[in-house]
């Protein structure tokens, strides 16, 4: 079984759910279970919004990874938006969960096993989130 | 996609039909608060059980609509969230506090029925 890459655009809140549901097919065609496959969903969710929010346009690309022993999906945001002055205060938690303010960063992190970002002022976002198959 | 809502009595019933974006739940909550005015409704059921994800912004919409809502004098109640979805809002950190939820349809219109006795 081989699952490539999916690229999607995020240009509007349309392409958010558009994201998400491409996600979910890809979670499920890798054999993550649906409950799992939600909680990659609702990430690729908060992620894309933050593109619309944030830097208007950019991309979400959702890739299978199949290590020695396991399988795993990768979702990598990009966007060359105005970037996180303060990554530190972006990932703390309480930070976000009112929802009017923040990133939803900290959420995302608890959704995924693994979580990295790269942000410069000016320079755009790149949050990369890598789930395992139980 | 529009979310139609159904006008049962003093109730309205919106159900979602499958995942809305942004602007359709902006547009529900706009249709639900008029709604809610023109039949001087007492209570409002949102059957979401075909939304496939729970994000922040969906959750603070439906919160958005129960405040409006009650501040209108109606009751609103939030039925049929999955247990996967309900999961992966707890992870998120996401509540719907302040807002009476029931596991389905039928449990939100008893609820009502039950609130509505003891209120008349």
């Amino acid at each position: 079984m081989s699952v490539g890459e999916i690229r999607v655009a995020i240009n509007s809140d349309q392409d958010i759910v558009s994201a998400r549901q491409k996600g979910r097919a890809m979670a499920s065609e890798l054999g993550f279970s649906s409950g799992d496959a939600t909680l990659i969903a609702t990430a690729i969710s908060e992620l894309a919004r933050n593109i619309v929010s944030y830097a208007r346009k950019g991309q979400i690309t959702l890739k299978g990874v199949h290590g020695s022993s396991r399988v795993g999906i990768v979702v990598i945001a990009s966007d060359d938006g105005p970037g996180i002055l303060d990554i530190r205060q972006a990932l703390r938690d309480g930070f976000s969960t009112s929802g009017s303010l923040g990133l939803g960063l900290p959420g995302v992190r608890r959704l995924m096993d693994e979580f990295e970002i790269d942000s410069q002022p000016g320079r755009g976002t790149i949050v990369a989130v890598k789930k395992w198959r139980q | 996609m529009e979310v139609p809502i159904l006008k049962q009595g003093a109730v309205l019933i919106a159900t979602f039909q499958a995942a809305l974006s942004d602007a359709d739940l902006n547009q529900l909550r706009m249709g639900l608060v008029q709604q809610v005015v023109k039949f001087r409704s007492r209570a409002v059921i949102v059957d979401v059980t075909a939304m496939d994800v729970m994000d922040s912004f969906a959750s603070r919409t439906l919160r958005e609509i129960a405040h409006m809502i009650r501040l209108r004098g109606a009751e609103t109640v939030i039925v049929g969230i999955q247990p996967e979805v309900a999961f992966a809002m707890v992870q998120l950190g996401l509540t719907l506090e302040g807002v009476a939820t029931a596991l389905d349809l039928e449990e939100g219109l008893a609820y009502l029925n039950e609130k509505f006795k003891t209120t008349s």
